[in-house]
């Protein structure tokens, strides 16, 4: 029996966001100031909610562990954003962008949710030039596109590849400009540590002061998470440092049911990893497919050579190369979406094809020569030359001469708490946008999607449903948390952690387990797992729990800046949210997407889904730290799209 | 395959918190490899002093790929350390030499106070981007993003302005501490677009004043900013920004 309530709305696929809006409460201008509105992250997402709602007239508080919320990591994102303008004439419409998004997603996504994402997408283009967004352009002063994996249309919209950069400036700069007038009320520098719940509703967060220490409460007649992905759980990726899952995982600890977990997503193009102290890994856009080909050595005595040293992937001729994305996908070639991409990268490296100098071997080329060739390097250079630059300053090789190195790494977290048509989740209050929540991607997003989706939940999604919550909340006085009991035992809770954590002394760092738990993760949770594989895995977590919690070491003190401390309390989330992937990744007997079970393929070694039994989204109820969590399935019925196995070999 | 590895003794500003007196402390790392970013190297060092159970340096960082400008190191005397056209995060140890004596200091900016160690408060930026750092638009309301033609060349212009990071090294650079290439780069961004134009002299008003009455110095175009940013923005948007200053006087 199933506690899940979708709400997506009656009527015709195309016309459900409408009649939503037609018909859902709002509040009245003179009582949206009477309401406080608690926004925790400053990405895309969380930035454009917070000025949105803020211009809208709410009084919100907005809260980063950046020193400036125009440092949250959607700042990284290269390559672009995905909208169905279909300027270029190619074709492309509202439904085929929902319906490339629903197939690139493997079948695992909310058609509705899905839906109304590709129907707000071109009024994030819209918007964004009006801050300001200096977006690539044609000669004829009309914007530019290129193409993205899994599409057959050009519809990535891109700001050189610092899409995201601008993307979140211009949100900034919306969110700037509501603190400037006093609507915002912003907190930089400090870490959200638990979520309040009051009589069943989500009523507040209580935060710890990165700078002073200081464990303070915040009331507000609804929260926002907005706190990205948990990407970082597996301790080397592409995500920012302090990228982490805490927030997700408290609300989680506090009712929120935790959506499909097991469904990350592991980029195919990644600078591979170097040595022991490596502490993340770059990302190369996925733009870079467009022009670059993906290849590696036909024979085998040809990967060896390389990988000794005694041979540069220039010696070998074009017939010794194996171009295996455009051999295995002639439709698609190299723009095949990331999950495929990266297990294909696999399949060679595993069979003794990869080129990387080192015991793993694993790393395969992708080659711009033939695009140089083709278009002259000054059109390369002008696509692609800020990327260019950055893999020359890591590696210390020129792209233009010799090809660049890439492996696979995690990215992405599709995965992320479960919320309904109105992104709020299971604790009525406590709302959910971004990466942070599950609905837009299934088993796999598409490259420039992101973006897309965050924008869409911040600027057009979320200050609409949230008025149909807080339409009910407009006869409850804002309060102060210091005369609730909810708040002061929180406060309470998270100091009681805090030294928990300090007096453990033992004699190692946060960062040996986070290191420990990424490399189980990697080896059974990540690219391909199976079942032997995510038991042990589950085993294995379990005791690296324990020891950290015995053998855990922090120095210094609580009040003052302690990086050690607050990597020690993500570091502890880490250790519970990695092993609920496991189970998650254990319970589904299929493969989709990102979620590869080598129990589940097909001869030609691709993805095997089972659709009688798993099309569902799998949401995860905490019952207590030493119980199982419980499965609760949201079932997956596709009105509009005829459900098909995935093809990207012909069109 | 063994990688090249250095030795190195590293000249650390270490300071317990914005109100103590701070010093260099010295510390020598042994086996770095050159492959590694010099904030892997800074990870390795305090790895060691954990294990010594010494604090280890603060300093902040995030993205480590270049683009969240929360790093913000002074190295052997440069802003992010010796090469061009890189943030702190993307310099590498194959630059320094085996028995190299590094120093490592916080921005020293009487406007960004430090913090602790290394790490310094750029409060004073955001307060800058609130006086007039956007364009007054709210969601929802506006035109089709291809109503508005806008020249590829101003566009381009636009994203190489907006392209900065907001890391403060141009003003660490600056012998009079200013701030006017981290605000002309803004003002010029949207100066040079339609959207943007419209109150482009009030903003650069609203902007040159806050960044005055935070104590950031004036401008006497040296250009050593436009040297140290990391992001390569250049001298002429502060001529644009002078312009649309100068218009606002006169329109005052």
């Amino acid at each position: 029996m199933t506690k899940l309530d979708s709400k997506v709305p009656k009527g015709k696929l195309k016309d459900k966001w409408s009649n939503y809006k037609a018909h859902q409460n709002l509040v009245n201008p003179a009582n949206k100031r009477k309401i406080d509105v608690i926004v925790v992250g400053t990405g895309l997402a969380g930035g454009a909610a917070a000025a949105s709602l803020a211009e809208m007239g709410f009084k919100v508080k907005a809260f980063c562990y950046q020193d400036s919320p125009r440092r949250a990591h959607s700042i990284a994102a290269q390559g672009g954003i995905n909208a169905a303008k279909n300027y270029p004439n190619d074709g492309d419409t509202i439904y085929r962008l929902f319906y490339d998004t629903i197939k690139g997603g493997d079948y695992r996504s909310r058609e509705a949710n899905v839906y109304r994402l590709a129907e707000v997408s071109n009024a994030i283009i819209d918007q964004a030039v009006a801050q300001g967004v200096p977006f690539a352009r044609e000669y004829s002063g009309y914007l530019d596109n290129r193409s993205f994996g899994g599409a057959l249309v050009s519809r990535t919209f891109y700001a050189r590849g610092q899409t995201g950069q601008q993307l979140l400036l211009g949100a900034y700069s919306a969110l700037s400009r509501q603190i400037g007038l006093g609507n915002v009320e912003m907190h930089n520098r400090t870490e959200l540590m638990d979520i309040v719940i009051v009589d069943g509703k989500a009523r507040g967060i209580v935060t710890r002061n990165l700078i002073t220490g200081e464990i303070k409460s915040h009331f507000g007649h609804a929260v926002v998470l907005a706190t990205g992905g948990y990407g970082n759980v597996f301790y080397l990726s592409t995500n920012a440092m302090g990228s982490n899952g805490s927030a997700v995982w408290k609300a989680y600890k506090r009712g929120a049911f935790f959506a499909n977990p097991a469904f990350v997503q592991i980029h195919p193009t990644c600078i591979p990893r170097h040595g022991e102290f490596q502490s993340k890994l770059t990302l190369m856009s996925e733009s870079l497919r467009n022009d670059g080909r993906i290849w590696v050595p036909k024979k085998k005595e040809d990967a060896e050579a390389i990988r000794a040293g005694k041979m540069r992937p220039e010696d070998i001729p074009d017939e010794d190369r194996d171009f295996y994305l455009e051999r295995r996908y002639p439709a698609f070639g190299n723009l095949v979406p990331r999950d495929v991409a990266s297990r294909a990268a696999k399949e060679r490296t595993d069979n003794g094809f990869g080129i990387e100098k080192n015991e793993s071997g694993e790393g395969v080329y992708l080659d711009f020569k033939y695009a140089i060739e083709r278009l002259g390097k000054d059109v390369i250079e002008a696509r692609y030359g800020n990327l260019f630059q950055m893999y020359e300053k890591i590696t210390d090789e020129n792209p233009y001469e010799t090809p660049m190195r890439i492996y696979p790494t995690i990215h992405y977290t599709m995965g992320g708490l479960w919320v309904d048509y109105e992104l709020q989740s299971t604790i009525p209050g406590l709302f959910v946008t971004g990466e942070a929540n599950f609905s837009d991607h299934g088993a796999n997003r598409l490259g420039a999607s992101a973006l897309m989706q965050g924008l869409a939940d911040g600027y057009f999604v979320l200050p609409y449903t949230i008025q149909n919550y807080l339409a009910y909340e407009i006869t409850n006085p804002r309060k102060n948390p210091a005369e609730l009991e909810e708040f002061k035992k929180a406060e309470e809770g998270v100091k009681s952690q805090i030294n928990r954590l300090m007096s453990v002394k033992g004699n190692k760092s946060a960062d040996y387990y986070h290191r420990e738990l990424g490399k189980i993760l990697w080896d059974k949770v990540g690219m391909a797992r199976n079942e032997k594989g995510l038991k042990e895995a589950i085993e294995e977590i379990k005791a690296l729990r324990k020891e950290f919690w015995e053998n855990l070491h922090i120095p210094g003190n609580t009040n003052t800046v302690n990086p050690e401390l607050e990597k020690a309390n993500r570091v502890a989330d880490f250790l519970e949210l990695g092993e609920l992937m496991a189970y998650d990744a254990l319970s589904r007997n299929e493969s989709c997407g990102g979620h590869f079970r080598e129990e589940y393929a097909t001869e030609e070694g691709e993805a095997m889904r089972r659709d009688d039994e798993y099309m569902y989204v799998a949401a995860w109820e905490y019952k207590g730290d030493d119980k199982e969590p419980e499965l609760h399935k949201e079932p997956l019925e596709y009105e509009e799209i005829e459900v098909k196995t995935r093809n990207y070999k012909t069109a | 395959m063994a990688h090249k590895t250095i030795n190195i003794k590293l000249k650390v500003w270490r300071q317990k918190d914005a109100k103590s007196k701070g010093a260099f402390e010295t510390y020598e790392l042994k086996n770095i490899s050159v492959d590694s970013s010099f904030l892997e190297m800074l990870d390795v060092l305090n790895e060691k002093l954990v294990s010594e159970n010494k604090e280890p340096i603060a300093y902040d960082h995030d993205c480590r790929e270049g683009i969240c400008g929360m790093c913000s190191l002074f190295i052997n005397g440069r802003a992010h350390g010796p090469d061009d056209l890189i943030t702190t995060c993307q310099l590498h140890m194959r630059k320094f030499s085996d028995g190299e004596t590094i120093v490592i200091e916080p921005w020293r900016v009487g406007s960004f106070p430090v913090i602790k160690d290394l790490m310094v408060d750029r409060t004073a930026y955001e307060k800058i981007m609130q006086a007039g750092g956007f364009v007054s638009v709210s969601t929802g309301g506006v035109p089709d993003a291809n109503a508005i033609p806008i020249p590829k060349e101003d566009a381009d212009e636009a994203m190489d302005a907006a392209a900065c990071i907001g890391c403060g090294a141009c003003v660490a650079t600056c012998k009079n501490s200013s701030a006017m290439l981290f605000v002309a780069a803004k003002v010029s961004q949207l100066a040079l677009l339609p959207q943007g134009k419209v109150e482009a002299s009030r903003r650069a008003k609203n902007m040159i004043a806050k960044m005055d009455e935070l104590g950031f110095g004036n401008c006497s175009n040296t250009g050593a900013c436009e040297m140290e940013c990391p992001k390569g923005i250049s001298l002429a948007h502060i001529a644009r920004l002078n312009r649309e200053f100068l218009t606002a006087n006169i329109k005052s």
